[in-house]
Parts: C-alpha cells; structure tokens; sequence
C-alpha cells in the first residue's frame, strides 16, 4: 500500500444554517478543500451522508454532489454509517488512494438536519428498529441506558457527565465554526431540562446542519499541494452487536476498542503516542466510555480523568480540543471529516487558542448508532 | 408500520420465541438464522419466560411522537432466566424505582397505535414484581 496524506481541508460552520441545502453545504465545504491545496481536478469523492432519504428527502448524493462541485464525470459514491458516515469516507478515500487505484480523492461528509424532519425519529432509525425502537427507546435513551450501566459498574457519578459537557463548551468557545461558542457551568447541566435520565439536553449534542471535505493524495505527490501535509498513518474499523441487549457489557464500546486496536497495530503505535484526539461525544457518556475504550485512562477511570483536567487543553491527552459533538455541533454525516480537520490543525499548528503544542500524531474516533461501528484515523505530521 | 412486517414479527413480540445454540447454548431474542456467537445453524427454538431482571433502565422524557402521551416512562433491558436480553418499556410503576435489579414480569400489552388508519401494536411490557406478589 502507498502511504497517503490529507493535503487539503474545508468545512462550513456547523450550527442551523437556514440559508443554506444539503448541496449548498456540500459545495461550500468541498471548494475550501480544493482550494486549500490548490487542486482543481479529482479522480474520485467520497460523501458521508447519513440520511439525505430521511432528512430531506434526497437519496443518490454522490453524482449530485459530484454536478455541483463541476466535478461530472468523476466516480462519486455516498457512504452509509450512521453517524460514522464521515469516518467510513475517510476510510474508503485511503484505501483508495493507498491502493494505488487513484491519485485525488475527495473524503467529505454532509448532513442537513434542521429541514423540517422528525430529527428523533430518523437518529432513532440508526437503531434496531424491531427490537428497540418499537418499543419506544428513543437514541439518548439508549445511551442513557449505557450510562446507567456504567454508573452501576463503575461508580461514574453525575458530575463525571456534566465534566464531560464543560470542558467540551470551554473547547468550543474558542472555534470559530462552532455552534455553541459559549462556557457552561456544571450546574447549568445538571440543571438543564431531563431528556432520559440521567442524561439532560446540555448532556446531548445538538441538531446541526454542517458539511466538511479534506484532499488526500499519495505522501509522494503530497508537497505539490501543501507544505504541511499530514500523513494518514492508520486506520481501523470494527462493528458490534447492533442492539444493546445484544452485547454483554453494555457500558463498553467493544467497536471502539477493537477499532483502535487495529489502527495501534498499523501504525505501529499505542495510546501512549498521541498527543491530541477528537472523539464521539454525541453524549457526555459517550466520551467516558470512548476514552476507556480507546485505553487513554484505565476501565472505569474515564469521569475521574476528565475531573482532574487530563483531557482538556493544557492536560495530559486534550480531548474533543473543537469542541467535540457537543460544542461544534453534530451535523452526523459530516462529523467524522471534521474530527478529521481539527487535528490536521492541530498538526498542522493552525489551530489558534485551541493549539496543543507540540502536537505531532493525533487521533480521530467516529461512530455510529449505539456503538455499532466505530471507525478511528490515526494523523501524524510529516 | 406495514402490516406484512407486523405479522413476520408477531412469533417473537406475541408468544416470546427466541432460538438456543445447539452448541455454544447462547439464548438470542428473536431467534437468527446463525449464532451471534459461534455461527452455528439451526437453532432451536425456545419460548422465553415471562419474568427477567432489569440489566439497566432508563427514564425517557422527550418521547417519540407515538408516545409522547406516555413520557415519562421507564424503558429496560432486562436479562430473562434462560439469559435472553430485551428492550421493554416498564409499566405500571414510578419509573424511578426502576434500576439494576429490579424484578419484573413480563405481560402482553398494546406498545402503541398508529395514527391515520395504521395497526394497533401489541408486544410484551414489564412490570415490577413487588415482594409477596411473585
């Protein structure tokens, strides 16, 4: 396989972006990618998208896209997983690339979701439908579920969530492409209206329409677009049971763990290694759970960590430094490209006030669902 | 939800049938084609019985259209004697009290009814089993 690089990046805002379609925000995106590197030619694109069918009414996103970028012709294919749609993008992109079968590839990730759509109803369609959802469990209701369990299991308390939810907002205060750029206290969480116990609105990340692309290329041809390239060093996907009743811990993200594993073991790295990492907080549990899961802190240990500050700028590991799902926003088909774009700043140093020093390898996790899949980039500086 | 779909999924939600691995003895609900765990076919089929423990459970307060009239209301995954896991809303209780270990029974009841001339939804909700009643 060759080795590839992200040469290019681009995303709109992320937040309710009346004025602009699903297309608008596509194009936006994907013409800041373009001309971050100077590219004007693809042979490929990639379109995260999870539910254009349901949220719009708009399926077949790949040509459409592909037409109003100017790009007919070119090979385009939307990418279906949840809200790990970006990060299967991305995935795909690499392989494409790495294989040797193309040069340009668009990765991009698009969602419109504040369109007039039963937005519960179609997240909850990334659930089991015959299992769970008929009987009334909407998606924070399954994660509240998990932090439940974990709760039991672990003694993660209360104020371990709303940690989760002040760091993330303190992060987002400072990006200028994010939805929310506001701090929150601990107590305006827990005081926050009760959405399935124990998870409370400012413990779920928002409805947000949002689009974001990156450029990648061979590493051989990458200083013809860029004098920063980042280097793409791993990546690993993994599925799980799809309904919670399925697996046997619910309070562990099995995808996630056996997803980083794979991308540890291709680049030849362990969690030791990475100095920054934007992960799935589409809920505060969900990055406890993601963190332990990932081996950044001990099983159980994740609410403890976030408490004493090691995930937060300035910290041992700075988590979710954009801000995470919660803060930026969580246009789902999009958020696993703009995971992407965070670090290649951070590597790239242009992340402003949001800069970790010295960052040189960093880290992207994105899922779907409960924790059906999970997909995790590993990006290094070159 | 169209009725076809309604009807193939009536021997699991009506009369409780899961399928046990004739050889890694894994209880799964509904019953597969293939054993979650070893890929072991033909799975025998085994009726589940009506009582569990709740694994972990929740309070839903923003509800799905189709039950808003219900919110507050708890929801479970509670683990069956033979070892089967579902997902049940929990009824008739403070949905509160409902937490790891709660002991409940399994009844047939309407789960919801659909609007503009859709099917009445029946399956299993739980319900608390308090001490002297078991």
């Amino acid at each position: 396989m060759r080795e590839v690089a992200i040469v290019g990046a681009g995303m709109t805002p992320f937040g309710e972006l009346w004025e602009s379609s699903l297309r608008d925000l596509f194009v936006d995106a994907a013409l800041a990618a373009l001309r971050d590197a100077g590219a004007d030619r693809l042979d490929g694109i990639y379109v995260g998208n999870m539910s254009g069918g349901q949220f719009v009414g708009q399926e077949h996103v790949g040509p459409l896209m592909a037409d109003h970028l100017g790009m007919r012709g070119v090979p385009s294919t939307r990418v279906e997983s949840a809200c790990a749609s970006g990060g299967a993008a991305l995935r795909a992109a690499f392989f494409e690339v790495a294989s040797g079968a193309s040069d340009l590839v668009l990765a991009s990730g698009v969602e419109k979701m504040n369109d007039g759509a039963d937005v519960t109803a179609v997240l909850a369609s990334a659930a089991d439908q015959e299992g769970e959802v008929y009987h009334g469990v909407t998606f924070p209701g399954l994660y509240a579920l998990i932090a439940r369990a974990h709760m039991a299991t672990h003694g993660t308390t209360l104020e371990d969530l709303a940690a989760v939810s002040v760091k993330n907002h303190a992060h987002g205060a400072l990006n200028p492409k994010a939805q929310f750029r506001q701090k929150v206290t601990v107590e305006q969480v827990m005081g926050s209206s009760m959405v399935a116990d124990p998870l409370r609105l400012l413990h779920c990340s928002p409805v947000s329409d949002g689009a974001a692309a990156v450029l990648l290329c061979p590493l051989s041809r990458a200083r013809e677009f860029t004098e920063r390239p980042v280097k793409i060093r791993a990546s690993g996907m993994a599925t799980s049971a799809m309904a919670l009743a399925d697996r046997k811990d619910p309070a562990w993200l099995d995808a996630v763990n056996l997803a980083a594993t794979r991308a540890y073991e291709m680049a030849r790295l362990g969690p030791q290694d990475i100095h920054v990492a934007e992960v799935h907080d589409c809920f505060a549990i969900a990055e406890l759970c993601v963190l332990e899961a990932l081996c950044f802190t001990e099983r159980g240990r994740a609410g403890e960590a976030t408490r004493a500050g090691v995930t937060s700028l300035g910290g041992r590991i700075p988590i979710n430094t954009s801000g995470g799902l919660k803060s930026k926003g969580h246009p789902v088909g999009a958020t696993g490209i703009a995971q992407a774009i965070e670090i290649v700043e951070q590597l790239r140093g242009e992340a402003g006030e949001r800069q970790v020093k010295g960052a040189a390898v960093g880290l992207t996790q994105n899922m779907g669902g409960s924790g059906a899949s999970s997909v995790v980039h590993i990006l290094e500086r070159v | 939800m169209p009725s076809p779909r309604y009807w193939r999924e009536i021997p699991a939600r009506f009369r409780l049938e899961a399928g046990r691995c004739p050889s890694c003895g894994k209880v799964v609900y509904p019953t597969r084609t293939l054993c979650p765990d070893c890929r072991t076919e033909g799975l025998e089929p085994v009726t589940l019985s009506r009582r569990g423990r709740v694994v972990t459970s929740t309070v839903i307060h923003v509800a799905p259209t189709e039950f808003q009239m219900e919110a507050p209301y708890a929801m479970a995954l509670i683990e069956t004697p033979e070892g089967a896991r579902l997902m049940v809303q929990v009824a008739d209780c403070d949905p509160g009290e409902i937490g790891p270990g709660t002991e409940v029974a399994l009844e047939f009841r309407r789960i919801r009814r659909e609007g503009h001339g859709g099917i009445l939804c029946y399956g299993h909700k739980a319900v608390p089993v308090r001490p002297g009643t078991a």
